[in-house]
């Protein structure tokens, strides 16, 4: 397969870019200053495209590679690819789902005892030498706390068999009622929000659930409410969400994603109930190779006329 | 009920409260409702003529915090029976001299083992995803300069060994386990009850775990239990979680080793020296700092209080107490 030409679209992953190196003819399309006649130069030998959740293939990179069939994404989320594009085309699209699941249930467990137990400010009272002139204060137990899940899929499902190991009683908001599930279901994620302690978005970001943590859902989680985030910025409407922190009208906050990444409303930086991430969901060192290995096993399944493993389109 | 609380306090079942002086008694008047508490700090009387006074009817102590219970002290109780620790650990009872005198102990390890094993548990997450570096590098405004942070480490699938496997080792193994990792333990005795694997030392536990959980007590047998030499096993990407005593670990050599880079982390509660913490680990992201406050929650001193109160009814009304510890 070495003389397959395959253009990756942005620096992602070195281990994957080793890997792809070893097996085709690798481009690295960030490194190349005028594309167009770069384009017009290989559009012959190019006819795989390995793109992430920044950089993809939009309708004109797919116009200028005749020989394109198929492209293979370093991520879950597509909307970097022009899906119809291709489809018209006949040009196959992978993703990576699945792999990062438990990193990004893991983390959201994380944020609950980070922000329940202030790990963060305890681990700042340590370094800045606080200890030597005092207690620290009692933070709030996890074990028992009642979690409330915003879209009950992979991810939420994942993160509630981790609760459960701690005694939380779980809940959760979804368009429909899974009716094989245990757990309570709400029917609004104002009710879910009145009826849990901790509340964590785990839904897909679409029309419907932007903005689905507004002013009215952090009224009803409260002043001894936690929200975590672990989904998309815009599940949730920011200068609200600050303004209650600030205001003392929510309790916490444990945030992997913001509004305007990688821009973090200053206002949170100096509030020691919340714990800011930079979006490392699943920015775990086993998983990214798992997902590179996902896309050079696409790539390799396609070019063998073998059946995908993680095909889309 | 209202007969009780019209009791007089000298009607009451005597305690001794040994306590640091500073310490204040979270539920003082729980206690005294039940108890007719014998507390030196509150008397204007001097404390030695205080306790030879009261020593004659002191037939159980309560210890608040880490005030020294030695054999000369008890040697001043010729009386006491019954000692009652709101604490986990016992490193500062002597509990030989207990065991000699005949004198029962009662720890309060079930009451703190949810937020002990909770706190081990994020301390571990946190190391692993760098969660407080992440805040700190989101904070000092990196983000938008750095573009990246640099990748974490995944749980699941970790091996997980868990060095004393009592009431707080296994609510850690419990939450663990529903991570996907897996278990293993070593501890005094291989408990047969138990489904995880048993290994006889720790160095031979850490050489098949990628996580040491530290929730033993300290005694002579324990003490700088886990050393280079088991740190050199458990490897350079190995992480070390401490939520029971400082002193199980040589910490000049935890020094050492984290920064050479020989262990890949480490998430501390306490440490040998506190509230002093080597100075070397607070430029390191690799380390997560706790000020000794894993079972620190208003929850869990409420669990204490029930804890507490029950061993002294059960020991006054002669019924088997709720948390002996077996002093062997």
């Amino acid at each position: 397969m070495e003389s397959i030409g395959v253009l990756m679209a942005c620096p992602m992953n070195s281990y994957l870019e080793q890997q792809l190196e070893n097996r085709f003819k690798l481009f690295r399309f960030w490194t190349v200053p005028d594309k167009s006649s770069f384009l017009a130069s290989h559009k012959d030998s190019i006819q795989a495209v390995v793109g992430n959740a920044f950089a993809g293939a939009d309708a004109k990179l797919i116009e200028a590679l005749p020989k394109l069939e198929i492209v293979s994404s370093f991520s879950v989320g597509l909307d970097k690819i022009d899906l119809a594009t291709c489809k018209e085309k006949g040009i196959r699209v992978t993703n990576t789902p699945d792999v990062l699941t438990e990193d990004v249930a893991d983390l959201a467990i994380g944020l609950m005892l980070a922000v329940l137990r202030k790990l963060c400010e305890s681990d700042r009272f340590v370094r800045s030498g606080k200890w030597k002139r005092g207690q620290y204060v009692l933070t709030t137990k996890f074990t028992g706390k009642r979690v409330g899940i915003i879209g009950l899929g992979r991810i939420g499902m994942a993160i509630a068999t981790r609760a459960e190991a701690f005694s939380c009683p779980i809940s959760y908001y979804s368009r429909t009622e899974k009716p094989e599930i245990k757990y309570k279901y709400y029917p609004s994620v104002v009710e879910l929000a009145a009826n849990c302690d901790i509340l964590v978005v785990a839904c897909a970001l679409t029309t419907e659930t932007h903005h689905i943590i507004n002013r009215e859902v952090i009224d009803a989680l409260g002043p001894k409410g936690v929200l975590i985030n672990i989904g998309r910025g815009p599940h949730v409407d920011e200068p609200e969400l600050v303004s209650a922190l600030v205001e003392h009208r929510l309790g916490g906050a444990g945030l992997d994603v913001f509004e305007h990444e990688p821009e973090v409303p200053e206002e949170l930086f100096g509030l020691d109930n919340v714990v800011l991430l930079p979006h490392v969901g699943s920015g775990t060192v086993e998983t990214r190779q798992a997902m590179a290995d996902l896309v050079i096993g696409n790539l390799e399944a396609h070019f063998l006329k073998k059946p995908l493993l993680t095909p889309v389109v | 009920m209202a007969d009780k609380e019209t009791q007089q306090p000298e009607e009451l079942p005597v305690v001794f409260l040994h306590r640091p002086p500073s310490f204040i008694l979270p539920f003082g008047d729980h206690l005294r409702s039940q108890f007719h508490v014998l507390d030196p700090y509150e008397s204007p009387e001097p404390y030695d003529s205080f306790l030879a006074r009261h020593a004659p009817s002191i037939r159980a102590l309560m210890t608040m915090g880490p005030t020294l219970v030695s054999a000369e002290f008890l040697d001043r109780l010729p009386a006491l029976e019954l000692i009652v620790a709101t604490s986990a650990g016992l490193d500062h009872i002597d509990l030989p001299a207990c065991r000699s005198r005949g004198i029962v102990v009662t720890n309060a390890s079930s009451a703190f083992a949810e937020d002990v094993a909770d706190c081990a548990v994020g301390l571990l997450i946190d190391v692993l995803r760098r969660i407080s570096a992440a805040d700190r590098f989101v904070r000092g405004r990196m983000w938008p300069v750095k573009e990246t942070y640099p990748l974490g480490f995944k749980l699941g699938g970790k091996r997980v060994g868990i060095v004393g496997l009592g009431s707080i080792g296994s609510e850690v193994a419990k939450r663990l386990s529903a991570f996907g990792c897996t278990i293993a333990y070593t501890s005094r005795n291989k408990k047969q009850s138990v489904p995880f694997p048993f290994y006889a030392n720790v160095r031979d536990l850490a050489a098949n775990s990628d996580v040491l959980v530290l929730c033993c007590a300290l005694t002579k047998e324990t003490y700088h239990l886990v050393n280079k030499d088991v740190m050199v096993a458990l490897g350079k990407e190995g992480v070390i979680i401490n939520v029971g005593r400082g002193s199980l670990i040589n910490e000049k050599e935890l020094v050492q080793c984290l920064v050479g880079g020989e262990i890949g982390g480490a998430g501390l509660d306490v440490y040998e020296n506190e509230p002093n913490v080597p100075k070397e680990l607070f430029g390191l992201d690799n380390v997560v700092l706790s000020p000794h406050s894993a079972g620190g929650t208003p929850e869990g001193f409420e669990a204490v209080l029930q804890l507490t109160v029950g061993n002294l009814k059960a020991f006054f009304s002669n019924k088997p107490l709720v948390s002996v510890v077996s002093n062997e």
